[in-house]
């Protein structure tokens, strides 16, 4: 188990390490001066120099990187153009609403998905399976703030049944919180719940053609049987790595739900630093959520030595 | 034998339709044969003559897309045909267990072993989790699986192949049904383990009185174990007799074909080859080694191949003989320069190619060619025939009209309609697809080929007639031929020396004739004491093919 | 799977049914299944995915007979008027005309009908361009990943790391560091899209050079380039077209979601989700502003999607894993 895992840490480093590239390549080959970007249409030439030497840019590249680099490693992801005050400080006040928005969304989809798909496999070619499916394409289509505008709409602002936006935070209530956070995550939940019910459809299905599924059967097990302890276990590999492929989507809809809903999270952070160009902040923040995506996976490989005793140790 | 009028199994005139657009109305078609305790059935037919779909239809396991549409089969007197899936499931295991064909993908691979055989006590029976342990561990230990204790606790993949078969045996029989079907079930495995699934089923089976209906292509080993055997063709039954009388007198022209087709196991009289024909192939201590890199730099070194030395002459054929991780495909794949050896030379009428580089590989590349076992997967569906066959002449400057005039010239060699060149491969069927590998491989004029169990994937009548055309070929083009193969019988059949590998070695080498009547090395004699049904005498007519 | 495997196979339980007695018809045709071509006439999806795009297409060539107004046009006194207020509009002789706002007008009294139906040119553009462009990079280093060991590793690390930056993230950084252009957008929304079809592409490489077939080119001589160009490529574009639609529908959804955060195309070029941002302050009074052009991104993503889904199903049921 162990040297698997070594293993599979080890493995993510380059991922890592171009993931850092990548973002800071980004603000450095962007076509322009990135300083005179940053400083914006109304500055003058010695600011705009000023910001040069401030952000390091007069040195050779691989120099900064490895400044950058250092940085990164003493855990100093830069510092706010426009707070003045260190990015990570602004990142701990976002956490909470978005870890609340994604894990309310993500729990809810789960428990929704996995049953839907696994009945839509199960009754394969029934109305059951094409409501299913017909419900999974239109998931996948609307968008994330249509949803929302509709839900705000009729549930907020005609029936009045839900605040229109707004967050509270778990320490001022746990049922407030929850109550707030019910049309963002069930708006974000859509197109989880679409995109794990098709993909939990399809691995049953396929699992139920498998030949060990036949062989339960022929040991006289009642279908619900084979179905739960012979078919779901199998096909759960692919449904988490699906839930793990979702982790980008699911932090792609928690930017435009907490804009949609007015969420003070990480997603409306970094839509205000962009607006603000405060490219510390949204390097940093984008790094971040990368991460989080990296780790997020890194934890479902493990996750698999658990669900599947094939994966070599 | 069938003295008891009660018996287990009893199949009258059972019809089974095939979905609208399949190529024939049934799958079976008026079939009646029954099964008597204690008994041994052998079902034997090729691909596509249905005794899959009877073994499940008496299961119930059908696919959706088949209905038994007439006829009915009878369990101990009851109707099975309409009677309540849950009725079926009571009697599933209970009354009658089942065996399949793939080992490796018939288990729950998240599953322990115990707990798969245990699902089969908890669901039928009312003992105590204690007791049905131990009546587990008893059932693991009747099959003669090593340390119970530890093959209930392990996952199917920690197991081999036989071990695996032996654990569904275990859990098709823990209740003593009076019927085991068992569907091809040694197909996928070595023939030394075949030979020990086979022997285990006759013990059981003889001990418990168990009726079997066996289902099986190969006649070999209806020989070993078949009481009487059913054979079917295109769904329909055109023999039904005991063995003895089937095998050796057979009555409809389908069973006398089929079995005149099965390879001898004594290799025909051969005329020698010209003492000075030259040596086309020669391995010199051939090696080839994979190389895994984990974590520290200890690497594991795994020997595919060593030490193959051997050589081929012109118009000889060599086969190489073993069973599954034994290096012979290894060995194919080095001599064609699919893979490249670790070390060794291999000299191709004098010129080593073992460590060329790409530019002179090309050169030589075109004097061996290679025919694969697939027929369905070594022609690019979306190319013509015609288009597979040209591609290495014209690769070799060759003008297109030259190389479709070849072409032309070599379907009518491989026994096909030179018209058939403009078709696609799925217009043709395994055998023929086999025949067009064959004159692609012989388009590029090689004076080496090798057929890497060229004729494992094909039906007994169409393997006899691939065999003969390579043998015809072979002497008409003086080619040298490397044959791999599994199979001792259809080694016999066309080797004029035979190597037998095991474990990446060489372990006997020497002429055909010798080694099949006076193996040497125990490995040799093991292998060639497990081949199924090889002291029977097969009736039929042996000239015919 | 679907019943579409009973009619290669005759069934599931033996296997290579179907066979007639090997070579005893000189040569018989075994395909059975109907051609891809009748499959999608008859599958649901693709007639109606495909009617609907069609019936949004038409809307390019057509948005100048649906409505004589400009969707740019900037009009005080019509400023954020519900739908079906008469709005007064003056036409190139200066006399003055009436139109009914189908879907009423925004902040700046443009006329949303006007700008919604004109918003699709610019999003079936980006949907369509973003498509052709990913795809087009993605096969090229797909194939070559595929192929070539060495590359593989370095090019596939990389795409690693391209996957775990958010799409949207990503997109919005790269449009507001190099400015927001609608070819900047374009370029945004590609960048993200061409890991997904080069794991795609790699993943059919690495096994089709498996295939028999290509060992036996290799083994007739035939050099890298024509393998890959000759059995490696036929095999990706069948896939490649089914991702190719899903991109299209993401890409429409992204430069959306881009416009209406505001970090899309320039405000005044009429997007579907430019017009959404601009309806955005006065959601609660006026919520039509977001709610028609929702409805026809949502339609047209939907469409494609669906377009996609028969797509794939009729040209090959197993893909559903991969993509």
């Amino acid at each position: 188990m162990w040297p698997y895992l070594l293993k599979r840490i080890l493995a993510t480093i380059p991922v890592v390490l171009v993931v850092m590239v990548i973002v800071f390549l980004m603000l450095r080959l962007t076509p322009g001066d990135p300083a005179a970007n940053i400083a914006g249409d109304a500055a003058t030439s010695e600011d705009i120099a000023e910001l040069r030497v401030k952000l390091g840019l007069e040195e050779p590249l691989p120099v900064q990187f490895a400044i950058y680099a250092k940085n990164l490693l003493k855990g100093d992801f830069g510092e706010s153009f426009y707070y003045k005050r260190p990015v990570m400080s602004m990142v701990a006040d976002g956490i909470e609403p978005t870890l609340s928005l994604a894990l309310f969304t993500i729990v809810i989809a789960c428990l929704i998905a996995v049953p839907l798909g696994t009945l839509a496999a199960f009754k394969q070619g029934s109305w059951v399976d094409r409501l299913i499916m017909a419900f999974s394409v239109i998931g996948f289509s609307v968008p994330v703030f249509v949803i929302g505008y509709v839900l705000i709409y009729f549930l907020a602002v005609k029936l009045e049944w839900f605040p229109v936006q707004g967050y509270q935070r778990i320490g001022d209530g746990v049922a407030g919180w929850a109550y707030r956070l019910i049309l963002p995550a069930t708006a974000l939940s859509v197109i989880f719940i679409a995109l794990i019910a098709r993909m939990t459809r399809t691995s049953v299905l396929e699992v139920l053609n498998e030949d060990y599924i036949r062989t339960a059967r022929a040991k006289g097990l009642p279908q619900s049987k084979v179905l739960l302890k012979h078919a779901l276990r199998n096909a759960a590999v692919p449904i988490v790595t699906v839930i793990g492929i979702a982790i980008a989507i699911l932090i792609s809809g928690v930017v435009v739900t907490e804009s949609v809903f007015v969420i003070p999270g990480l997603g409306l952070l970094t839509l205000d630093a962009i607006q603000g160009r405060d490219y510390p902040t949204v390097q940093a923040l984008i790094l971040l959520f990368s991460l989080v995506y990296i780790i997020v996976n890194l934890l479902i490989d493990v996750a698999y030595t658990l669900l599947d005793p094939r994966i070599r140790y | 034998m069938p003295l008891d009028q009660h018996n287990v199994l009893s199949v009258k005139n059972l019809t089974i339709d095939l979905p609208r657009n399949a190529d024939r109305k049934h799958a079976v078609r008026d079939v009646s044969f029954d099964v008597a305790p204690g008994e041994v059935v052998c079902l034997v037919g090729e691909s596509g003559s249905g005794k899959s779909v009877i073994a499940f239809s008496v299961m119930g396991l059908l696919a959706k897309a088949l209905n038994v549409s007439a006829g009915s089969i009878e369990l101990e007197g009851e109707h099975l045909v309409d009677v309540t899936e849950d009725r079926l499931r009571e009697l599933r295991c209970t009354r009658m267990g089942m065996i399949f064909q793939e080992p490796m993908t018939a288990l729950n691979p998240v599953m322990r072993c115990g707990d798969q055989i245990d699902e089969v006590l908890q669901e039928h029976t009312k003992l105590s989790s204690d007791q049905r342990r131990q009546k587990v561990l008893d059932m693991i230990e009747q099959v003669h699986l090593p340390d119970p204790q530890r093959m209930y606790s392990s996952y199917p993949h920690q197991l081999s192949g036989g071990q695996r078969q032996r654990i569904m045996i275990a859990m098709a029989l823990i209740l003593e049904p009076v019927l085991l079907i068992a569907d091809e079930p040694t197909t996928a495995l070595d023939v030394t383990t075949q030979a020990q699934i086979l022997h285990l089923i006759r013990e059981l089976q003889s001990e418990k009185q168990t009726g079997v209906l066996f289902i099986t292509h190969d006649f070999g080993v209806v020989a070993e174990l078949g009481d009487r055997v059913a054979v079917l063709k295109q769904g329909e039954l055109v023999e039904f007799g005991t063995t003895r009388q089937v095998l050796s007198a057979p009555q409809h022209p389908y069973t006398q074909m089929l079995i005149s087709s099965v390879p001898r196991h004594e290799p025909p009289d051969r005329k020698p080859l010209a003492h000075d024909a030259p040596v086309v192939l020669r391995t010199e201590k051939l090696k080839k080694q994979y190389f895994s890199f984990s974590l520290g730099k200890r690497r594991n070194v795994v020997d595919a191949a060593v030490d193959i030395s051997v050589e081929i002459r012109k118009g000889e054929t060599l086969g190489v003989v073993g069973e599954s991780g034994s290096g012979k495909s290894t060995v194919a794949r080095c001599i064609t320069w699919l893979i490249e050896s670790t070390d060794g030379k291999i000299y191709l009428s004098g010129d080593n190619i073992a460590q060329l580089n790409s530019k002179e590989l090309r050169k030589l590349r075109r004097k061996v060619q290679i025919i694969f076992q697939d027929p369905y997967r070594s022609l690019n569906p979306r190319r013509t025939v015609g288009q597979s066959i040209i591609e290495g002449p014209m690769n070799y400057g060759e003008s297109k009209a030259d190389a479709i005039q070849h072409a032309r010239e070599l379907m009518e060699l491989v026994q096909l309609n030179p018209d058939g060149l403009d078709r696609y491969p799925h217009q043709f069927s395994g055998g023929q697809r086999q025949r067009v590998c064959i004159a692609r491989a012989l388009a590029m004029r090689p004076e080496l080929l090798v057929a890497d169990e060229a004729v494992s994937a094909l039906d007994v009548s169409v393997q006899a007639q691939v065999l003969t055309l390579l043998e015809e070929i072979r002497d008409r083009m003086q080619l040298a031929m490397l044959f791999i193969t599994h199979d001792l019988r259809v080694a016999a059949q066309v080797c004029d020396t035979v190597a037998v590998m095991s474990k990446g070695r060489v372990v006997e080498y020497g002429s055909a004739k010798e080694m099949f009547q006076n193996p040497q090395h125990e490995y040799t004699k093991a292998l060639f004491e497990a081949a199924p049904g090889r002291d029977f005498v097969f009736g039929g007519n042996p000239n015919s093919m | 799977m679907s019943p579409i495997r009973y009619s290669i196979r005759a069934s599931d339980t033996d296997m290579s049914d179907n066979i007639i007695s090997e070579e005893s018809a000189e040569s018989v045709d075994y395909s059975h299944q109907p051609s891809v071509w009748s499959r999608l006439m008859r599958n649901p999806s693709v007639i109606i995915g495909g009617l609907l795009i069609a019936l949004i297409v038409s809307l390019v060539p057509a948005a100048p007979f649906l409505t004589p107004l400009d969707p740019t046009d900037i009009s005080p006194r019509n400023r954020n008027k519900v739908p079906g207020f008469e709005t007064i509009h003056k036409d190139d002789q200066g006399n003055r005309y009436t139109q009914v706002a189908h879907m009423g007008t925004d902040k700046l009294g443009r006329d949303v009908f006007a700008r919604v139906i004109y918003g699709a040119r610019v999003s079936l553009m980006v949907g369509l361009l973003v498509a052709v462009i990913a795809v087009s990079i993605g096969l090229f280093i797909g194939l070559i990943a595929g192929y070539f060991r060495l590359v593989d590793a370095v090019v596939m690390r990389v795409m690693d790391g391209l996957m775990a930056i958010p799409a949207i993230l990503l997109a919005i950084a790269l449009v507001s560091l190099s400015g927001a252009t609608l070819f900047t957008v374009i370029m945004a929304i590609v960048i993200p899209e061409i890991p997904r079809v080069v794991r795609l592409v790699r993943s059919i490489v690495l096994a089709i050079r498996e295939e028999p077939y290509v060992e036996a080119a290799i083994s007739v001589g035939t050099p890298t380039p024509k393998i890959l160009y000759r059995h490696v490529l036929p095999n990706t574009i069948a896939p490649l077209i089914v991702q190719g639609t899903f991109i299209c529908g993401s890409a429409i959804l992204l430069e959306a979601i881009l416009s209406f955060l505001g970090v899309g195309v320039p405000p005044e070029i009429p997007t579907w989700g430019n017009i959404m941002a601009q309806g955005r302050d006065l959601f609660q009074i006026y919520p039509h502003s977001i709610f028609y052009p929702g409805i026809f991104l949502t339609l047209t993503v939907l469409a494609i999607n669906m377009l996609g889904d028969g797509l794939r199903d009729a040209i090959d049921p197993r893909m559903s894993k991969e993509i």
